[in-house]
């Protein structure tokens, strides 16, 4: 006899918005006029996050508790993670909906089902084609993401991964310009990702073999009681990690990071680098705090080591970059690495710093993307390095922006970046892991090594005279100011966030 | 101790006897006295050209508008019992991390009260009188930012509850003093004397960071109200360095010997600058430091002794320089280091003096600010000269300036009943008191000095105002605007009367004494009325020397040579040529050879073999990044397998 489990409506009301928002979006492909379609999509997304974002604040954080027969939870953690995603998706739609003067979301190609270069592709663009598509992907991704949080059962985050990663593939091969790159990156992002979900399915498998179940609380319940399973239960919760820690770029599992985040279009970089982060670590917190927190001993020690070599592997491999999409990319492997320290201190401190610094990572590289996007040689994006040299004397404030954003990712004072790190790093130190918290130092040096030498470049090199920042409209513009601002405020008065992180930190087990 | 417990303090500890209460109502606001100011500043340099026009006097308004909130919190406290009047104002709590947690806070209690007043009431005078003095700058616009930050930074550092906020206030002040002395920075020799300053005042600010960081060492925070309880259970050794390092930060600020060179070189600011800045409120910054850390000079004596010392030689040595300059502005930067010196003096004394330096710095702040402003006035009627061998005679075309400055003149010399009798006579009579060598010592040498300030005052008084009118041709001097005048007379009666107001009446002996406690009452080991007459006879005598030599006698327009005292005193004493060859060459030999090391062995060798080998590192894990999707999916089944692997070992 089955019987339907009991499901609370406000609890998943955030949610049942986004992906409503995604249908709608849908409808308006198939209905609207090219021409208005543009005009429609942008203020129905952004009336979506914002509605979902009070409905967390209004409804959902009244209703707190496991719902849909356990498989979904609804607490702290949950909810300050997807007021945070939605947060950042806001800024993130806006810089890709930038257009710079032109007909369409200037960083996507008119038609992504065209050939590059082919005589297709020529008539789309004669017809005004456009790829309007990234908004109910970009919605449905954003409630995976969500779903992903909150998830408190191995299937639905199987589920809730897959929702969020399919649209991703899409769109990180709809790059305007060269396409056949983004292609390649999309194709990587999509083979790799279902390599990793089959090590994530694995794993889920032999640990319901372990527990004879797939929710969280049961899992967490049987851990200690199946003796003679034990050979069942890491090998499985490490292989489920896997699937978590190669959305997150952690190494081994990295690879594909620098190769996407360069061929994707920029502001879908810069949105998935920090929403992405932001829904992965949420889930990782969630496995590791609430499922298999029992069996800590036999699976931190492997985290600790994966998080230290994450730290180094990003740092060094950044050192000899020359383009800045990748420089960018292999700090963000870095960064990875900086919030896996607090995260296997598995301490309240630790759900506490990691939910920080996901907050600071986020608002400084969806800014550092968008940026990345304004600066620009003869039509397409100049991301080598030597392109940027002297920016600080032709484009003062895009200077000025970036300079302050690298500071933050080198993490110094005033800038969120060292509060964030300063965070992960006590976490990581109360947690017994003072040499991660070493490592993690020596590795914040050599790549504040890699940002110093970007603005140095910005500052004392001789200006590219091909080398141009196009003038962005009000969209990308406050999605910058705002980033910036909020690194700023976070890196001097970083109290007020901390304490509602740390308020948040409680998992319903 | 009891006394000095009521001296700061927040209440951080319900142990703590007497605390600073939080504040309510009006003085709740007293962050307003900051922000004002700050918000001028902030929007007339972010504003820019948008703001010429009536942004000077946004700006006037501003520091007016602190100057009230400071007069209602004032009003305010004169309502609550004396020992309730230290309010605590929490702003925001700055670093939590663990046991380190660092609050930003305002402490307003009577001593950060006075200090409100000098600073806003003579800083709001200035501010009207550089809307005349500055008229016709281009850059009249920044110039009135600068002041507006100069207020707010100077405010933040008398109103702190911490050492730490009082530091920001600190770097803030020499931030904007740096500033305003180097304002007309397309003159290299201006640009250069403003770095001077800085670099000086960095010397002094690792005395400061320095004695914080010991501080937080052995007591583990830096707000008033700890540091003033724990005082008594440091060690004497740590006491005695905070107290030590603690009066190096004072020197650098307050120009005391042996960081005093920058203060002369620091008059090539506009002239409104100098009268703020660089003789009523920031130089006096080191007596205000010391003063609030009394706690910690109650427990060394030796420290204590130093502090007084140095007063002591910087007080005679301001006034031999004072008496060797021709420029009207250097003299009187001379004679502001030489009354500091009397300050310092003072607050070496110990509890019986620090009243006495306080009262002193109020009067001097405003009798100084008075006659700066009357040398502004000079120059502004004088095409900019600052010789005074080619002034004289002015009092016949600048009636005002004259009598105003007069006034000033008459309280330096402590001629009853102007200011500086009553302040500074209270300050050489506690100098005599004491047993052993130090009255004797403190309290001549203090005696000594008010002659010689006599003297080169009324020189300088004489040489520009009386005698024969020795200008230069193209010379026609006249009277400057209202603007600068009136707050010239405002001064010139705060010279005047603060003295007998303030002194006799008692009136901030009491408002005091919930910060300072009640000083027991020692005698001097001479007499009173004896002191009183000496200083009188020897004031007399140096004014009459100064009568006979510069308004009888004909005053050459070129300097004279001069004996080698003189052309030591010239060149003041000789400072700036010490430093050159004990502190800066030795200096420049040490930076040439780290510089030969850095090269060579550090960037040569360690960092360069550092970033040779990470740089080919980098080149090694490049190569497993060769853009096969093959060889990735290789890489992360082969991580996962030395994963499974390590478990497998492990169990």
């Amino acid at each position: 006899m089955f019987e339907a489990p009991e499901i609370s409506y406000a609890a998943l009301l955030p949610l049942i918005i986004v992906f409503v928002g995604g249908l709608v979006g849908v409808a308006i492909e198939g209905f609207a006029g090219k021409a208005k379609r543009y005009a429609i999509h942008l203020p129905v997304v952004i009336a979506t996050l914002v509605l979902a974002f009070l409905a967390i604040i209004m409804v959902a954080r009244d209703n707190q508790g496991a719902t849909a027969a356990g498989a979904v939870v609804i607490d702290g953690p949950s909810l300050f993670l997807q007021g945070l995603l939605l947060v950042l998706s806001v800024i993130g739609i806006l810089v890709m909906s930038e257009r710079f003067g032109g007909e369409t979301p200037d960083a996507f190609t008119q038609a992504g089902v065209s050939t590059p270069g082919s005589v297709e592709e020529a008539l789309a663009t004669k017809m005004g084609a456009t790829t309007t598509e990234i908004y109910p992907l970009t919605l449905f991704s954003i409630g995976g993401m969500m779903l992903f949080t909150m998830a408190n059962d191995l299937l639905v985050m199987f589920i809730a991964l897959e929702i969020l990663s399919l649209p991703l593939y899409v769109l990180s091969g709809l790059a305007r310009r060269r396409r056949l790159l983004s292609q390649e990156a999309a194709l990587k992002y999509f083979l790799l990702g279902a390599f990793s979900s089959a090590f994530f399915l694995f794993g889920a498998a032999l640990i319901y073999g372990y527990s004879g179940s797939m929710r969280f609380d049961v899992i967490a319940a049987s851990i200690g009681t199946e003796v003679l399973m034990d050979g069942l239960l890491v090998p499985g919760v490490l292989l489920v990690a896997t699937g978590l820690l190669f959305k997150v770029g952690a190494v081994p599992f990295h690879a594909w990071t620098p190769d996407v985040y360069q061929g994707a279009p920029t502001p879908v970089t810069g949105f998935m680098a920090a929403c992405t982060k932001v829904a992965a670590f949420g889930a990782m917190l969630r496995v590791f705090y609430v499922a298999v927190e029992g069996a800590r001993l036999d699976w931190a020690p492997i985290l600790a080591v994966i998080a230290a070599i994450t730290m180094i592997v990003g740092a060094v491999m950044s050192v000899r970059q020359t383009d800045v999409k990748r420089i960018l990319a292999y700090s963000s492997i870095a960064h990875a690495g900086f919030i896996l320290v607090g995260l296997v201190s598995l301490q309240q401190s630790g759900v506490t710093s990691t939910m920080f610094y996901l907050v600071t990572y986020g608002f400084m590289t969806i800014p550092a993307f968008a940026i990345v996007t304004m600066v620009r040689s003869s039509g397409t994006e100049a991301t080598h390095v030597s392109q940027w040299a002297g920016l600080g004397k032709t484009n003062p404030w895009v200077a000025a922006a970036f300079s302050f954003l690298m500071l933050a990712f080198a993490g110094i004072p005033l800038t969120s970046g060292f509060t964030g790190k300063f965070a992960v790093f006590s976490a990581g130190v109360e947690g017994g892991y003072a040499w991660l918290a070493v490592i993690g130092v020596l590795a914040s040096a050599v790549t504040a090594y890699v940002y110093f030498r970007l603005i140095v470049t910005m500052y004392f090199g001789d200006s590219d005279d091909d080398t141009v920042v196009i003038n962005a409209s009000a969209l990308t513009l406050f999605a910058i100011a705002f980033g910036v601002v909020v690194t700023l405020f976070l890196g001097v008065v970083p109290s007020p966030m901390l304490e509602v992180a740390q308020q948040a930190s409680q998992f319903l087990r | 101790m009891s006394v000095f417990e009521t001296s700061a303090g927040i209440a951080l500890t319900e142990t703590h006897s007497v605390t600073a209460t939080a504040a309510d109502g009006f003085a709740s606001l007293g962050w307003l006295m900051i922000a004002l100011p700050l918000l001028g500043a902030a929007v007339l340099l972010i504003g820019g050209k948008a703001t010429n026009s009536w942004g000077p006097m946004f700006a006037t308004i501003m520091s007016w508008a602190a100057f009230a909130v400071g007069l209602g919190v004032i009003f305010q406290m004169t309502g609550l019992a004396a020992e309730e009047r230290s309010l605590s104002v929490q702003l925001w709590e700055w670093v939590s991390a663990g046991d380190l947690s660092v609050n930003v806070g305002l402490l307003l209690d009577p001593l950060s009260m006075v200090f409100v007043m000098l600073i806003t009431f003579v800083g709001s005078l200035i501010h009207v009188y550089s809307l005349g003095y500055m008229e016709h700058d281009p850059d009249k616009r920044r110039f009135f930012a600068y002041l507006n930050l100069f207020i707010a930074a100077m405010l933040i550092l008398v109103l702190a509850d911490s050492y730490l906020v009082l530091f920001v206030g600190w770097e803030g002040v020499g931030l904007a003093s740096y500033l305003l002395i180097g304002f007309w920075n397309w003159n290299p020799a201006y640009a250069t004397a403003a770095n001077k300053a800085f670099v000086v005042n960095r010397i002094g600010d690792l005395g400061l960071i320095t004695a914080m960081a010991i501080l937080f060492a052995t007591v583990g925070a830096l707000d008033y109200a700890t540091v003033n309880e724990s005082a008594s259970s440091m060690s004497q050794g740590a006491l005695l360095a905070v107290g030590l390092l603690l009066l190096l930060g004072a020197c650098g600020k307050s120009a005391q010997f042996p960081l005093q060179s920058w203060l002369g070189d620091a008059m090539a600011g506009p002239t409104p600058v100098s009268a703020l800045i660089h003789a009523a409120t920031m130089v006096t910054a080191g007596v205000y430091l010391i003063a609030r850390s009394q706690a910690i000079y109650i427990e060394t004596p030796d420290a204590r002794v130093v502090v007084a010392v140095v007063g002591a030689i910087t007080l005679v040595y301001g006034a031999i320089v004072g008496c060797a300059k021709d420029d009207i502005k250097k003299a009187l930067a001379a004679s502001t280091m030489s009354q500091i010196g009397y300050m310092m003096l003072a607050v070496g004394l110990g509890p019986i003096g620090y009243t006495f330096a306080i009262f002193h710095l109020v009067t001097h702040g405003f009798f100084k600010a008075g006659m700066f402003l009357g040398a502004g006035s000079v120059m502004h009627g004088m095409k900019n000269r600052v010789d005074m061998r080619r002034f004289g005679g002015l009092s016949r075309v600048m009636k005002v300036t004259w009598i105003t400055f007069m006034m000033g003149w008459l309280a330096i010399l402590g001629v009853p009943p102007f200011a500086g009798f009553y302040s500074k006579d209270k300050i050489i009579e506690t100098a005599f008191v004491g047993e052993g060598w130090q009255p004797w010592v403190f309290g001549f040498t203090a005696l000594i000095g008010a002659g010689i300030t006599a003297f080169y005052m009324s020189r300088l008084f004489f040489m520009t105002f009386q005698g024969k009118a020795r200008w230069e041709d193209d010379q026609h001097p006249h009277e400057s605007p209202k603007s600068m005048t009136v707050p010239m007379i405002i001064l010139a009666v705060g010279s005047v009367s603060l003295g007998f107001i303030l002194g006799p009446t008692g009136i901030l002996e009491n408002w005091l004494e919930p910060v300072f406690g009640h000083p027991e009452h020692h005698e001097p080991v001479l007499a009173i009325p004896l002191i009183i007459a000496l200083t009188l006879t020897l004031v007399a005598l140096g004014a009459l020397l100064a009568y006979f030599m510069y308004w009888k006698s004909e005053v050459a327009t070129e300097a004279p040579e001069g004996t080698a005292i003189t052309k030591a005193a010239r060149r003041d004493l000789l400072q700036d040529d010490f430093n050159e060859v004990f502190l800066r060459k030795p200096g420049e030999g040490m930076v040439t050879m780290l510089v030969a090391t850095d090269r060579d062995l550090i960037e040569g060798g360690m960092v360069g073999k550092t970033t040779g080998s990470l740089a080919g590192l980098s080149d090694l894990l490049r190569r497993t990044q060769n853009g096969f999707v093959r060889s990735y999916a290789m890489t992360m089944l082969a991580g996962i397998v030395v994963i499974l692997g390590a478990v497998w070992v492990m169990q």
